[in-house]
């Protein structure tokens, strides 16, 4: 995986940044060392790593602001990161970059219930979010799987979604204001309390710029009132196809789930024999949820499992307690952690039409012979967003290239099924280079000319999102003369 | 006379071969009209795809939402986010487009609930101003390849691009729907009463106040006993601030209220407001507007005015105020924007219209 050549000039005047960033921070903001700048050399795609010229952890928004000016000073790239949960390498540093990382700015700093909706400090993790509201039995409804962890800001930079997006939404969907700290240091409020801010929707094209338009230090977040209860049902079925129909049919009676999770054999085997949670061992397996009062769960689960029962599932179990529910989930959310006993593993998140799903499911079976790589499907069913997870073996020469040509093969074939490279995860360095599968170059100009106007020296996250080969012009500008 | 392509690549010629400014236009019922030539989409028609199981629909702009309602309704799917049809409001005729209902983000009282047209909109084909072609997004639920052109397109009104085609999700039409009335509330109370109602689980897709008969309307939807248990619930709950029932005659009642039709043929200009819900009541005063309807719990605030006086200057909140029906062809509609917004705004113009031919001057 090919990064930018650190810029000399850059590495040069170390010191001297140091300098003029230790003037406005407090000392222990400042992360310089060689051995400290390690702990932020990766993200979660661990298999690309490069320590960054220095960490900065601001504490407040005048302190982002301050990091950004003097950065843009000294045309010093700049990479913001949230929690560095990112499955894409979407904080993946260079060597001539400087972290700045949000993690320290965690606090809430408003929570309003008549107007439904809280504003916090973008270094807050997911789901604390829903913690601090939960007393009063609300929540907010972006769930990604590595809600404990991860954070708002890094949510915002990926428009990140989750399990229960198909009736909840995804960030973007949930997201209605942001204090944004422009490339410049110049500070801009969009969007608040109210719905839809007002003048172009900059608020929606922020949401999921993977940090490359500004470094957002709070949010606006729409915060929900909780269903009075939740079920599962989990029904079996001995082959993708039919598990596929079952899905397209309860959508198109008018039934809409809240999550709706596909596993296939490879994951249910996994996942049984690292959480032991009693799956059946068939092809597919769905995970249904609804919500509602008692009554309403026991009519929507009877609309779908007479759907269910109608393909003749060799399993249909439903939760009649919270234990239970608790059971069923068990398996899937452990699903990521069984495969990492395994093997490693590298996790692609290609969306399709749901009613793709048997043709694409069938092809990424084939290719997986063909590569000679194990994969397990687990994935959002619902609204078709794919969770391949590729098997192989780090330590074995030549496994991870042949992992990357198998997961860049499947990502083609999402997006020939009318689909996209990626639903949830975003592109950061790991389907960069695919961008011009997706899209036309006409396309692509479209998307740079936006970053042309946040950040026209190209100093934020730039090696990420775009081929390098497309970006070149932009991001090879001479180092402002001191 | 009206410019009318009637595929991409006409409307592609027309704007790169264009030398002075277009207004460009769906059906024209919203009245957003820029100054220049008139290029309207309606020419480019057509449903290119409806997968019922997917919900999702791919159409071309010009295609006329009633077309596009209709063909739903037959399988039992809806435009969720209750697009407004401002011909009553603002005495126009013509079909309303689809391709305009995203370019200007048009919600109705269910945004609250499933989002506003923006929420709804999967991908976009749209030329720019110099003629260029460009497609963002796609016709899957989620979407994270690459920036979100899509939300920028929606609301831009075609200041940054003409849409040629639209795709979007939809949502299945629910068996039944009940509207609960909280009669004799005064504006603050009804801001109480409505808050009430979104904060509780009952999911609520409705929540509106009419000043003129001091009543507070809250609408669920859903299966039929799920329906009568939340309406139930709701008349309960709400009770103790007013006397609270369940009324009948939902559908036309909240299509009024989409549309705005109590201000239908009355004298003066319409404003548009949009703040945080409990803002609702000191805003009404400092409007002094002849009349106020509410929608989104109180914080969608449609103000009669008398023409020509700018509401905008009585903005005490955050929030924004957008022209609606207004006399006054030459000045902006929209509320003005703070200065690094601005900037980013003329900038992306600047991007996406070099030239200043698309709709110049109606957003700034």
């Amino acid at each position: 995986m090919e990064m930018p050549v650190p810029n000399p000039a850059i590495l040069a005047r170390k010191a001297d940044l140091v300098a003029k960033l230790s003037a406005l921070l407090p000392q222990d903001a400042l992360i310089q060392d060689e051995a400290e700048t390690r702990a932020y050399e990766c993200d979660a795609l661990t298999a690309y790593r490069c320590p960054p010229l220095l960490a900065v952890l601001p504490r407040t928004t005048q302190e982002v602001s301050a990091v950004l000016r003097i950065c843009h000073q000294m045309g010093v790239p700049v990479v913001p990161r949230g929690a560095g949960t990112s499955l894409a390498g979407g904080a993946l540093p260079t060597a001539d970059s400087v972290i700045l990382g949000v993690a320290r700015m965690n606090a809430v700093l408003e929570t309003d219930y008549d107007n439904r909706v809280i504003r916090v400090q973008t270094g807050r993790t997911n789901l604390s979010v829903s913690g601090a509201v939960e007393e009063e039995d609300f929540f907010y409804a972006p769930d990604p799987s590595s809600q404990l962890a991860c954070a708002i800001a890094g949510n915002i930079a990926m428009n990140s979604g989750g399990a229960h997006c198909l009736k909840y939404g995804v960030t973007t969907n949930n997201l209605m204001g942001v204090t944004l700290v422009m490339m410049d240091g110049t500070v801009v409020e969009i969007g608040g309390a109210h719905l839809d801010a007002g003048g172009l929707d900059l608020l929606g094209v922020i949401c999921g710029s993977e940090g490359q338009l500004g470094v957002v230090t709070e949010a606006t977040l729409r915060i929900l009132r909780k269903p009075e209860g939740a079920r599962p049902v989990l029904i079996g079925y001995d082959s993708n196809e039919v598990a596929g129909a079952c899905v397209s049919d309860i959508i198109k009676a008018g039934v809409l789930p809240v999550a709706i999770e596909f596993m296939d054999r490879p994951c249910i085997e996994a996942c049984e024999a690292f959480a032991k949670a009693g799956y059946p061992m068939c092809e597919a397996l769905l995970i249904i949820e609804v919500e509602g009062s008692e009554a309403e769960i026991d009519h929507q689960l009877k609309l779908i499992t007479d759907i269910a029962r109608s393909h003749n599932p060799v399993e249909l179990r439903e939760a009649r307690d919270a234990d239970e529910a608790g059971r069923i989930w068990l398996g899937r959310k452990s699903a990521f952690g069984a495969m990492g006993q395994i093997n490693d593993y590298m996790c692609l998140d290609g969306t399709i039409p749901v009613t793709e799903l048997p043709m694409v499911l069938r092809r990424i079976g084939e290719m997986s012979k063909q590569y000679g790589l194990d994969v397990a499907n687990v994935f959002h069913a619902g609204d078709g967003n794919m969770h391949p997870l590729i098997l192989f073996d780090a330590n074995k020469p030549g496994d991870l290239e042949l992992c990357e040509a198998f997961g860049a093969d499947i990502l083609k074939l999402c997006v020939e099924a009318g689909g996209c490279l990626t639903g949830e995860h975003g592109v950061g360095v790991e389907k960069r280079d695919l961008m011009l599968h997706q899209y036309e170059p006409a396309d692509l100009e479209a998307q740079l000319k936006v970053k042309d106007v946040f950040d026209p020296q190209w100093l934020l996250n730039p090696a990420k999102v775009f081929p390098l080969s497309v970006t070149e012009g932009r991001r090879l500008v001479p180092v402002a003369a001191e | 006379m009206m410019m009318t392509p009637e595929t991409e690549l006409e409307l592609a010629e027309m704007i790169a071969g264009a030398e002075a400014p277009l207004a460009i236009r769906g059906g024209g019922t919203r009245g957003f009209d820029a100054a220049g030539q008139a290029l309207s989409t309606c020419g480019l028609t057509g449903i290119e795809l409806y997968e019922l199981g997917a919900l999702t629909m791919v159409a071309r702009a010009g295609t006329p939402v009633a077309k596009i309602e209709a063909l739903l309704a037959e399988s039992g799917q809806r435009l969720a986010f209750e697009p407004m049809d401002h011909r009553g409001l603002m005495g126009t005729d013509g079909e309303p487009t689809i391709g305009g209902v995203f370019a200007a983000n048009v919600s109705g009282p269910r945004r609250i609930q499933c989002g506003a047209a923006r929420d709804f909109l999967l991908g976009v084909r749209f030329v720019d101003g110099m003629g260029q072609v460009v497609k963002n997004g796609g016709r899957v639920m989620k979407n994270v390849t690459g920036y979100d052109l899509v939300k920028l397109m929606a609301g831009a009104h075609g200041t940054l691009g003409v849409l040629s085609e639209v795709s979007f999700k939809v949502l299945p039409i629910p068996e039944a729907e009940a509207t609960v009335h909280v009669g004799n509330v005064d504006l603050g109370v009804a801001v109480q009463v409505l808050s009430a109602a979104l904060g509780s689980p009952y999911d609520v897709t409705g929540a509106a106040y009419d000043p003129a008969t001091r009543g507070a309307f809250i609408r669920v939807e859903g299966f039929a006993g799920s329906v009568a248990y939340r309406a139930g619930r709701l008349v309960s709950e709400l009770a103790r601030f007013g006397k609270a029932q369940q009324v009948d005659g939902g559908a036309q009642l909240w299509r009024g209220i989409r549309d705005v039709t109590a201000f239908e043929g009355r004298e003066g200009d319409v404003w548009r407001i949009s703040v945080q819900p409990s803002d609702a009541v000191a805003l009404a005063d400092a409007l002094q507007a002849d009349a106020l309807q509410f929608d989104w719990g109180g914080g969608l605030i449609w103000a009669l005015a008398p023409a020509g006086v700018d509401l905008r200057a009585r903005m005490t909140v955050p929030g924004h105020a957008t022209l609606v029906r207004g006399s006054a062809e030459t000045r902006s509609r929209f509320q003005p924007q703070p200065a690094p917004l601005a900037a980013i705004s003329a900038g992306l113009r600047a991007k996406f219209d070099p030239r200043g031919i698309l709709n110049a001057g109606l957003m700034g």
